[in-house]
């Protein structure tokens, strides 16, 4: 390895720094080897030394796409630059600078007191009882209140310990190939010729294997529509219980576009996780556009985030202004790809209410489940559903 | 440790593999530091091709492990031959062996059947270790291979730890169906492979094809190029405008305007659904078909 006094260490080192810094998982196997194999053996040509150190310092497809920014900037004069640190630092953005958009989407503790009863169109609310009892608060207040201030620790509680609890009633499903299968299980050949021996190596004693179990992949996307600002406060609770107590979950959150809202929920701080939600949620107003952000979807994220084991939820309340054959032929390219398709419209759990929209109408026929979630009761009680799908 | 010369990428190119910078110094890193590579892209960008011209350019095995769902360690690494166990116990009912002699002779060397992992570190020359396809393995397998990738040693409870005689040049490739634990991306060199440009995709297709007309190859490759940036859903790979090429030769087409009946018929080359087959009309490929001419 150079000595400390080669003059590209201190360079090198202050390199791997900045890769740290935004985000690069580098430690320091990676330093030994960047200094002892690319600093020592370095050829005084910047793209060989570049090329180098990418395939060293890299690890992911996101790393390998904004190295090429960072190597410049440190070494070619633009100076550093630290990004992904400004945007997730929560002390860098004051309430005031959220975006109004999202406070809709929150309900606030003064509010919550209250309790007033939901105003709908459509009738009152089933099961008001419920602990997490969705509301409709007053619009003045709520506009005050800073997004992070939504996080309540019983509730959160509550909300993770049901998501944990769904994910688990789907946590397994069989590989097909053992699923079908006739035979209950397999013979564990390893065992039963150990087992065997004392009867000359005759299988009399048979030993099985057990069959392997696969987790699911539970995909989610969220409306966070004007039409469900009530409840979005809810399901984002519920959502980021999945993410941090699930590993295989994605999450997305649609309004007119599409964002992928997985890591920022998976921050186990729920006040840093929702001041990076507010960041990306810039932009965002208006009405749902989910066949569009269904083709986002199979556009960029599909391949890689669904396969046979993948569990499908939509959280919505089927509102859509875009066209119904849009959504349905989305719906039927997820399906595809997915094993199983849920919806949960809150809006089920107001009496009289019909899901006659064209869009509901139009994917009610591709979807697998179709039911009621309004409240952490009625999540709950999908636990039974989940499990058979 | 390898004896690898400095210029493999143009030891590559003489194997018909043409490599960019980044992918032959990744590879020559590999090779230099001992580090297993993992190869990360689309479909049909030429990442277990890689292995392939490597061993061809080491002259050395290539041993493959195909990943798939619910691979467990007796295809993986190694697996007892019952039958020959089977076998040996009832021949040996007359013998005067007792059961623990019995035993330990059924569970030795010559009994055991050597998958690829295991295959890989107990060959005289380092050979290529490709494991294809890691994202479809389960997450338990992957954990496992951890140790493999770190110790180069396998422990089989009746016999032992066997510790590697050489340590393979090891290429993992994914298609990102799921994400890599970052324990495993963290013993790994890293380098994306994206689908080659214009250039090289000539190049690749006069090599493969050394009959085909270099103006023909050259709107092949325009052709190609074109339509991956159409909106398609499964994009053709290098494999596919390789197959395309041979079909358009084998029908003797002479120029992408002279048939467009042809032209159209031969897609099925490129286009692997049915929708993307829908999507590329006749006119979409007649304007692809111009622009590349």
């Amino acid at each position: 390895m150079q000595t400390l006094s080669h003059p590209l260490t201190t360079r090198t080192v202050g390199f791997i720094e900045h890769l740290r810094m935004n985000g690069f998982a580098v430690g320091p196997s990676e330093s030994e080897a960047c200094l002892s194999h690319i600093i020592g053996k370095t050829t005084g040509e910047r793209g060989l030394d570049h090329d180098r150190m990418k395939a060293l310092l890299t690890g992911c497809k996101e790393e390998w796409d904004s190295f090429d920014k960072l190597f410049e900037s440190y070494w070619i004069g633009a100076g550093k630059s630290r990004e992904r640190m400004k945007k997730t630092t929560p002390s860098t953005r004051t309430s005031k600078n959220l975006p109004q958009a999202w406070k809709n989407h929150f309900g606030d503790d003064e509010a919550a007191e209250k309790a007033p009863q939901i105003e709908s169109e459509g009738g009152t609310e089933v099961g008001e009882t419920a602990s997490g009892r969705l509301i409709a608060v007053d619009q003045n207040t709520r506009m005050k209140i800073d997004l992070r201030q939504f996080v309540e620790p019983d509730e959160i509680a509550a909300a993770e310990a049901l998501a944990y609890r769904l994910a688990s009633a789907i946590r397994y499903r069989l590989s097909r190939r053992f699923y079908n299968s006739r035979k209950t299980t397999r013979l564990d050949m390893r065992r039963t010729i150990r087992r065997n021996m004392k009867h000359g190596g005759t299988p009399i004693d048979l030993s099985f294997k057990a069959k392997p179990q696969q987790p699911v992949r539970i995909i989610v996307f969220l409306d966070v529509s004007g039409s469900m600002q009530h409840y979005s406060r809810f399901f984002l609770q519920f959502v980021k219980g999945l993410v941090c107590q699930w590993a295989q979950t994605d999450a997305y959150l649609f309004h007119t576009k599409l964002v992928r809202v997985a890591d920022a929920m998976s921050d186990k701080n729920s006040f840093r996780a929702m001041t990076r939600l507010s960041l990306m949620a810039e932009g965002f107003g208006g009405g749902t556009k989910l066949g569009d952000c269904l083709e986002t979807f199979n556009r960029q994220y599909a391949k890689k985030t669904l396969n046979g084991r993948s569990i499908v939820m939509i959280f919505s309340d089927g509102y859509e202004v875009g066209e119904p054959d849009r959504l349905c032929e989305q719906l039927v390219k997820i399906k595809k790809r997915a094993r199983r398709l849920v919806w949960l419209n809150p809006l089920l759990g107001w009496q009289n209410y019909q899901p006659i929209t064209a869009a509901m109408n139009a994917a009610k026929p591709l979807v697998d489940h179709f039911a009621v979630a309004n409240t952490l009761q009625s999540l709950a009680a999908i636990e039974t559903d989940l499990m058979k799908l | 440790m390898t004896n690898a010369t400095p210029d493999i990428k143009s030891r590559l190119s003489d194997v018909g593999y043409f490599a960019n910078d980044g992918l032959a110094t990744a590879l020559q890193l590999a090779l230099n530091l001992g580090r297993p590579l993992l190869l990360e892209g689309e479909a049909g960008v030429g990442k277990t091709e890689i292995a392939k011209s490597l061993a061809s350019i080491l002259d050395t095995k290539l041993i493959r492990l195909q990943c798939y769902e619910g691979l467990d360690a007796s295809s993986a690494i190694y697996e007892w031959n019952y039958q020959r166990q089977l076998l040996s116990i009832k021949a040996s009912e007359f013998s005067d062996r007792d059961a623990t002699e019995l035993e330990e002779h059924i569970f030795s060397e010559s009994f055991l059947l050597e998958r690829p992992l295991l295959q890989a570190i107990r060959q005289d020359k380092s050979p290529v270790l490709l494991i294809d396809e890691i994202d479809r393995a389960d997450m338990e397998f992957e954990a496992y291979l951890l140790e493999i990738l770190s110790e180069f040693q396998i422990t089989v409870p009746e016999l032992g730890t066997i510790k590697a005689t050489t340590i393979p040049h090891v290429i993992l490739t994914s298609n990102g169906t799921r994400e890599l634990s970052d324990a495993l991306r963290r013993r790994c060199l890293y380098s994306y492979v994206s689908f080659p440009d214009l250039e090289r995709e000539l190049e690749i297709i006069l090599a493969r094809l050394p009959n085909i007309e270099a103006t023909l190859a050259g709107q092949i490759a325009r052709f190609v190029q074109a339509l991956r940036k159409e909106e398609l859903e499964k994009v053709p790979g290098i494999a596919e405008t390789l197959d395309w090429a041979a079909a358009l030769c084998s029908l003797n087409i002479r120029s992408l305007r002279d048939e467009p009946v042809k032209l159209q018929s031969s897609l099925i080359c490129l286009l692997k659904t049915e929708s993307d087959l829908h999507s590329i009309a006749a006119e979409v490929t007649s304007r692809l078909a111009g622009e590349a001419a």
